[in-house]
């Protein structure tokens, strides 16, 4: 390499930056991580998660300290002697019991479980179809497109309460089948999103530079433009999550979701219907969590959109900063 | 270490590199929503002809919007030919499918305009250099990597750089990342489209310099397409002007710059910019009145007769073709019917606000 580009170097090369990275660029990954750290909001809804996640890992650990099964009825400790549920704090039962004596904490504990696994994995499902499909349209064009992209529409037009309600009349109520309900009717959210991007992608100039090198469709697709993709696709990702949670509760409140012994957030609601004010933490509890739960994954999500693009407007940034003198 | 790519296939196809013939390439304009219709049809580029020989640089200018880099994605085979043939190192590429033309993307490669837009601003420089030694599996993991750092090295980068995203880079910088990954594969053809033309005037001369270094260094063939020129004019051995769609004049850079015989070309080179105030004010410039018309429906006969000062009838029914006029040489090719002859005086006068609002006067709708 006996070239005459030294001169050249010693012209254009910058001067090297001294301290940390100075070689290595910061990742878009890690340049996101630090602007979480410095967001109180999204701080403090990890917080939530964080423990909420702790409670669904030590369900069973909750359930051997006291006692008592999530599932197993107990009416001769867990209900006084008329029958009725117990008040949180009475008889060894900390967020009391529901009317067939079971322990509401233990019952909460199993249901985070419910919770988060059909959360996280019907948004995994819906995350990975969602950006295949959305990729091949976008990218392909053409007929192709005009498929995929009617058929996301129909999806999202569709009545999933009736189409739930008819598979599981055909399949019987079951947590796979939950999950796939509702990762059949998020993923068109995604799709369409990686759909409008890919679109605008691949005319860029890379993606011309990529095809002249001789990458082929799928390398183009998946090393080239996905990348570019990530950010919207992990916002909606973070915002999907308590939608499924909700849509989970939703149809196990319905009776169409995770069926009773087994606890989840949506049944013990649905138990609680028509006790009224008697036995207020008969729901107060289940719905507490389940709230907490999606407004800390939905604040995450915009905490988590605000740090991919910083240009977008925080929600809470003008109280966060009138805050701050105080 | 370059030396581990082995170079490709020994030289078929004789004095040529690439040879084009009839290259044409015409974009349908659609219309309708549910069932499309094709209403008409951009001709981008109608009827190239044009030959590239080992180890030279043909020139390509043209005004914008004249088809010079459609012209280079048909040369790069980045889009299905409408008609024409190609042949690059003695192979026929101008109907080969995506995949078939893999193999041949070793030997031809593309160094883009923007140097910005043509890398990917979510991958690393060294995965960006890497991705041709990655597509072509040339080389893996710590092997690519040294190979890479070399090829940075080459042209002008720090190999510890290695890990930096592009957004890290000035532009030339970057333009230097373009160079290496069309370096990588060690081509023989680099088509440079525009290369120079996004970057500072400082920093335009570094990376024309880099790419004569690479040119002796590595035997390459150039296609420079730009719109500068001087800059054409200084890394030419050929230059080929185009015209919508076509190519008008083809010389040696001496020729051309010297006695150019088409009236475009010699309207161009009036209009490029003459470092010598004093000359630039005392030369007669060639004023063109009016737009270059729509390549959608582009003039009959010459393309050029509608904004000609030679213009004559046979001008607007009859087609020039490509051919030598009397006493130039053999490769000094013009397509015109009244060539203009060695110290003909075809200007219009000099530039002045005057006479562009005369231009216009004459232009507007009575």
């Amino acid at each position: 390499m006996s070239l005459s580009t030294v001169e050249v170097v010693s012209t254009e090369a910058p001067a090297e930056t001294p301290g940390v990275g100075g070689i290595e660029g910061r990742s878009p990954l890690r340049l996101v991580l630090a602007r979480l750290r410095t967001d109180r909001v999204a701080l403090a809804s990890i917080g939530v998660l964080v423990l909420i996640v702790l409670l669904a890992l030590g369900a069973p650990l909750i359930s051997a300290i006291t006692g008592h099964s999530p599932t197993v009825t107990n009416v001769d400790n867990g209900t006084d002697a008329n029958g009725q549920p117990l008040p949180p704090g009475t008889g060894g039962f900390l967020l009391g019991t529901d009317n067939l004596g079971r322990d509401i904490l233990v019952r909460i504990a199993y249901g985070a479980r419910i919770s988060l696994l059909v959360g996280v994995l019907a948004t995994a499902i819906a995350t990975v179809v969602g950006v295949v499909v959305g990729l091949f349209a976008g990218y392909f064009g053409g007929w192709l497109d005009s498929i995929l992209a009617r058929l996301m529409d129909v999806v999202l037009s569709f009545p999933y309460v009736l189409f739930a309600i008819v598979l599981v009349s055909v399949f019987g109520a079951s947590l796979p089948l939950v999950i796939l309900v509702i990762a059949f009717f998020s993923f068109a959210a995604i799709g369409r999103i990686v759909r409008g991007q890919a679109l605008s992608q691949r005319e860029k100039e890379y993606v011309e530079a990529a095809h002249s090198l001789g990458a082929g469709n799928l390398r183009i697709m998946f090393v080239d433009i996905l990348p570019n993709l990530v950010a919207p696709v992990i916002v909606l990702a973070t915002l999907l999550i308590p939608a499924a949670i909700i849509f989970e509760a939703t149809l196990s409140f319905l009776g169409l979701g995770v069926g009773p012994p087994t606890a989840s957030w949506g049944n013990m609601l649905s138990d609680a219907e028509g006790v009224g004010f008697q036995a207020w933490w008969f729901y107060i509890f289940p719905m507490l969590f389940l709230l907490a739960t999606t407004l800390a994954f939905n604040l995450l999500g915009d905490a988590v959109r605000d740090a991919l693009d910083p240009r977008t407007e925080r929600i809470f940034a003008g109280r966060r900063k009138k805050k701050k003198p105080a | 270490m370059l030396d581990v790519v082995p170079s490709p296939a020994p030289a078929a196809g004789g004095e040529h590199l690439l040879r084009a013939e009839g290259i044409v390439k015409h974009f349908p304009i659609k219309e309708g929503i549910f069932f499309k219709h094709q209403v008409g049809s951009v001709k981008a580029v109608d009827g190239v002809s044009l030959e590239v020989r080992r180890g030279e640089t043909l020139g390509l200018v043209g005004e914008t919007g004249c088809g010079k880099s459609t012209l280079a994605r048909c040369i790069m085979r980045l889009f299905p030919l409408t008609a024409g043939h190609l042949t690059f190192d003695g192979a026929d590429l101008s109907t080969l499918s995506r995949s078939q033309m893999r193999p041949y993307r070793r030997g031809m490669q593309m160094i883009f305009q923007d140097p910005y837009g043509s890398l990917n601003s979510r991958r690393r420089v060294g995965s960006i250099i890497g991705d041709p030694l990655a597509i072509h599996n040339i080389a893996k993991g710590a092997e690519r990597k040294k190979m890479v750092q070399g090829f940075m090295e080459v042209v002008g980068l720090n190999p510890e750089h290695y890990n930096r995203f592009p957004a890290e880079f000035s532009g030339g910088q970057r333009q230097r990342i373009g160079v290496a990954r069309a370096l990588a594969l060690r081509p023989k053809l680099i088509v440079c489209d525009e290369p120079v033309s996004a970057l500072d005037v400082s920093i335009q001369a570094q990376i024309i310099n880099l790419l004569e270094d690479l040119q002796g260094e590595f035997g390459l063939t150039y296609l420079f397409i730009a719109h500068n020129l001087s800059v054409v004019q200084h890394v030419s051995d050929r230059v080929a002007v185009m015209y919508l769609g076509k190519i008008v004049e083809v010389a040696e850079v001496k020729d051309l710059y010297g006695t150019p015989r088409h009236p475009y070309t010699n309207a161009l080179l009036s209009a490029s910019v003459v470092a010598d105030p004093d000359k630039a004010r005392s030369r007669d410039r060639i004023i063109l009145t009016g737009d270059v018309p729509s390549p959608i429906n582009p003039p009959s006969g010459c393309r050029f007769h509608t904004r000609c000062p030679k213009a004559q009838a046979i001008c607007s029914t009859e087609e020039p073709i490509l051919k030598s006029g009397a006493g130039d040489s053999a490769s000094h090719l013009a397509a015109c019917h009244f060539p203009v002859a060695d110290g003909e005086k075809i200007a219009s006068g000099k530039a002045t606000i005057l006479h562009a609002v005369e231009g216009f006067l004459a232009e507007a709708p009575k």
